[in-house]
């Protein structure tokens, strides 16, 4: 039931555009009559693909970062990739955390997408999240991910669990250039349910938010360690739920990591 | 044929042991005294990999017989040639004489004018030349322009020079890079900005802040970022990736050419570059141009010029006593391509530090005469010229205009772009404008006399004075963030019908730059007129517009060039810059015999109403939230 719930979601998306069919006449023909239509067919389909269609892909780590957590702390992950053309693209996206005081991971996730470019600067996402821990839940995906005006790269997702619960998250981060390789990045992510889910000691409404500032020195451009801060806070419902189990709502932790991208 | 005015020093360029270069590009070391004026009517090319060696640092180039750049071909008007070329790659490879009017399969574009050569195998091209001039000939596969296979064409005329000279070089400025171009395509692909290292930073804020206070600052900051859009972004690859060559050497291996003080000197400058457009000049010695593509042009005297890829200019030049140092810098200053001429061994002039990069205003986004105060860009060096780019548009308040002119994008709709928006298209010119006169990035403001392309004559009167019959308008269309370059929206890849032209008609092309960088336009296969806004004829009754077979068409820029085609065939179309081609910006243009032509009111071009272009008037409602722009 659930599995029918996100092969709908996903099937309207899947379908990439076809290819140049062989039926239809050749955009330009010219030089068929002096080197054959065969050869000249081949030639045309090679450079158009090799101007305009070319692939390619991205590994990213956005953040490898250990946090300055109660007891030895906490390693937190935070890494996604893509392969595919300008338009359409297969995209996987993992984060979680590994408490080394507990020596267990707390929480992860892996996301499996279809993407593609709406507009110039934002692609639609679709596909299925699953959650390794604390739960195994699975999810449907529906998101939007790109660059928002005055540079704020985004992504806002929903997820729709198993169980039928629904949930949000929003990311933005900006870069602010101090040097040519000195850069500072602040960094904001907020959660949201749509009802409160015991399970996970989450209200509904905002839940979380996180917001930090990360300064990095960019070796290269695609290799950067960092330091930053981040403050977290829970939220209305949450908040509540959290007081009433003793814990703290508000922390701020130290953190230091690597930023990576190939 | 020995033309007696070419001095001729054959006997010191016989080194062999410079195997790596052929004897026009060796240094002074080797004793380069000017250009074996030999033509020959038969040549034998062999496209290989080889060893090269770059201001000391070992690198692997794709060359033609083992020379980077490849052999100078120098053949003689009416001659019929024969260039076998042999492809020893386990690549498809081709060659392209940029520039020679050639019939269209022996035009050299894989997948256009014939099926490319395949990987160890032979081609043979054979075409008469109908022309004389400076040309280049490369690559038309893959990245292997980037990694070496380009090289100088010369024709020697029929009739005699028309400028008298002592002695002539040839001058290929080209960039070289030691990383794989592949990959660097996918770095721009993956992250459009990645390899800039010349962003505005904190440093430039506070600098700004200073000079224009912090608001005035702050607003510049907002307004581009709006936008998603750096002022810093004129060269996509540049300085930090590429050493600039001259004539296969970077500027520690300083290319040199002897001279005899008083003696007439012809360089014959290519700009055989994969991606960049240079600023040329030769401090102390002003140059004459006498040539333009290969075709010969009135004399201009000026002391800098900029020359996009792919383009040639011959100038004279004569210089004193004393050495002096050749400077082509790239249009962003993130580097220079340096050479000496010097009438002595061993004696040099100094070279000039790079001047402080550019950036681009709000008239390179197609707004010229648009901006509120908070949108222009902050007083640069070489920026002030743009001063009357800051008052305000009529009616429009300074914060409010913007909402009038959000670029984004999608739903955008204009009577003048008629292209599909999509994620291929980040921005649209809204008002774009001549920019002929001016002489290009970097050089509005420098103290010496510029070249521009409405100073352009040709040196003989155009052939066909005819108005034109038909206009076909082109934009040239990208988005950067995605690095997907385009003309009208659409890639290459996308293409599913070709842009007609007819045997002997009189077209116009009218390009528009949607875009925020400079485009070198070229169209194979045939030259077009540059229409110059102001210019109709000379005092003769007759009209020189300048003959070109490459445009470079300025941020926010609208210009026409009227065209003959001369040979019917399917004719690559495609900006020259070689990245933004792999990224979908090229086109074919197919010319058709003339009884092929539909009436003009079907295939929808009437007769252009205005003679020059982009002088009509703007008419544009600055209320809040319309887009609304017509010319």
């Amino acid at each position: 039931m659930r599995t029918a719930c996100l092969i709908g979601l996903l099937a309207p998306l899947t379908l990439t555009p076809l290819h140049a069919q062989e039926q239809r006449d050749p955009p330009w023909e010219a030089a068929d009559g002096v080197y054959g239509p065969e050869a000249m067919r081949e030639a045309r389909r090679r450079v158009q693909d090799e101007n305009g269609d070319i692939r390619y892909g991205l590994a990213m780590i956005d953040r490898l970062e250990w946090q300055d957590t109660e007891g030895d702390g906490t390693l937190v992950w935070d890494v996604q990739g893509y392969y595919g053309g300008d338009i359409n693209k297969v995209w996987v996206k993992s984060e979680g955390d590994y408490s080394l005081t507990d020596d267990e991971v707390e929480e992860a996730e892996v996301q499996l997408l279809y993407s593609r470019a709406i507009s110039p600067y934002f692609d639609l996402q679709t596909g299925i999240r699953q959650d390794l821990e604390p739960d195994g839940l699975s999810h449907a995906v529906l998101g939007i991910q790109g660059l928002a005006p005055y540079w704020f790269e985004t992504d806002a997702a929903l997820f729709l669990s198993e169980e039928g619960d629904l949930t949000g998250r929003v990311e933005a981060e900006v870069e602010w250039f101090l040097s040519q390789r000195l850069i500072l990045q602040p960094r904001l992510e907020a959660g949201l349910s749509a009802q409160s889910i015991e399970e996970r000691d989450v209200g509904a409404g905002l839940t979380d938010v996180s917001l930090g500032a990360r300064l990095r020195y960019e070796v290269k451009r695609s290799f950067a360690p960092y330091v930053g801060a981040e403050w977290r806070s829970r939220f209305g419902e949450t908040a509540d739920l959290q007081e009433r189990l003793g814990q703290e709502t508000d922390e701020v932790v130290v953190v230091a990591g690597l930023r990576a991208w190939f | 044929m020995l033309n007696r005015r070419h001095f001729i020093g054959t006997a010191a360029t016989a080194l062999a042991s410079q195997s790596l270069l052929p004897a026009w590009a060796q240094s002074d070391r080797q004793g380069n005294r000017g250009l074996d004026p030999l033509t020959r009517n038969q040549f034998d090319l062999t496209i290989g990999r080889t060893p090269v060696r770059i201001d000391g640092r070992a690198g692997h180039a794709v060359t033609v017989n083992d020379t980077l750049p490849a052999p100078l071909i120098r053949m003689q008007e009416g001659e019929d040639i024969v260039l076998r070329v042999t492809n020893t790659l386990d690549e498809w490879s081709s060659i392209h004489w940029h520039g020679l009017l050639v019939p269209a399969s022996m035009d050299g574009v894989p997948g256009v004018s014939f099926p490319g050569i395949a990987p160890r195998s032979t081609f043979e091209y054979r075409f008469p030349l109908k022309q004389a001039g400076t040309y280049w000939y490369h690559s038309h596969s893959a990245f292997q322009e980037q990694l070496g296979l380009y090289g100088p064409l010369v024709i020697d005329p029929a009739r005699a020079e028309a400028e008298s000279y002592d002695r002539e070089f040839v001058v290929v400025l080209s960039d070289w890079t030691f990383a794989d171009p592949h990959r660097l395509f996918a770095q721009l692909k993956k992250m459009g900005d990645t390899l800039n290292f010349q962003k505005r930073t904190a440093a430039d804020l506070a600098a700004d802040a200073r000079q224009d206070g912090l608001g005035a600052a702050l607003g510049n900051r907002a307004m581009w970022g709006r936008m998603r859009m750096m002022p810093t972004d004129l060269a996509d690859v540049n300085g930090a990736q590429y050493t600039y060559l001259v004539n296969g050497h970077g500027p520690d291996d300083n290319w040199t050419g002897f001279f005899e003080p008083g003696e007439r000197v012809r360089l014959r400058i290519i700009n055989a570059s994969a991606m960049s457009i240079f600023n040329v000049r030769i401090p102390g010695l002003p140059m004459t141009v006498i040539n333009a593509h290969g075709l010969d042009v009135r004399p201009v005297t000026f002391e800098e010029f900029q020359i996009g890829t792919a383009e040639t200019y011959d100038v004279i030049v004569e210089p004193k006593d004393r050495a002096y140092r050749l400077v082509a810098a790239s249009i962003d200053s993130s580097g220079q391509a340096l050479a000496t001429l010097t009438p002595r061994l061993g004696e040099t002039a100094e070279a000039p530090p790079l001047r402080p990069r550019p950036l681009l205003t709000m008239k390179d986004m197609g707004m010229s005469g648009m901006m509120a105060s908070d949108m222009a860009t902050p007083a640069e060096p070489g920026m002030e010229g743009q001063g009357h780019a800051l008052t305000y548009p009529e009616n429009a308040e300074p914060g409010g205009a913007m909402a009038g002119m959000a670029m984004d994008h999608g739903d955008m709709t204009m009577t003048d772009h008629h292209h599909p928006m999509g994620p291929g298209v980040a921005n649209v010119a809204m008002n774009p404008v001549s920019r002929l006169h001016e002489p290009g990035l970097g050089l509005e403001r420098v103290p010496h006399r510029t070249l521009s392309y409405a100073q352009l004559r040709s040196l003989r009167p155009n052939t066909d004075r005819r108005p034109p019959e038909r206009e076909v308008e082109i934009h040239l269309t990208s988005n950067m963030e995605r690095y997907m370059w385009s003309f009208d929206g659409v890639k290459f890849s996308e293409v599913e019908d070709s842009i007609k032209f007819y045997e002997g008609e009189r077209v116009r092309l009218t390009l528009v730059n949607d875009t925020m960088m400079p485009h070198p336009i070229h169209l194979h296969g045939m030259f077009f007129d540059l229409v110059i806004p102001d210019y109709d004829e000379g005092e003769d009754g007759e009209r020189y517009l300048p003959g070109l077979h490459t445009i470079l068409t300025k941020p926010g820029e609208k210009l026409s060039v009227d065209i003959t085609p001369p040979e019917r065939g399917d004719w690559a179309f495609h900006c020259h810059l070689l990245y933004h081609m792999h990224a979908g910006m090229m086109q074919v243009v197919s010319v058709l015999p003339r009884d092929d032509r539909p009436p003009l009111r079907e295939i929808g071009a009437g007769p252009p109403q205005a003679t020059h272009p982009a002088e009509t008037p703007v008419k544009r409602d600055m209320d809040h939230g319309e887009h609304g722009g017509t010319h």
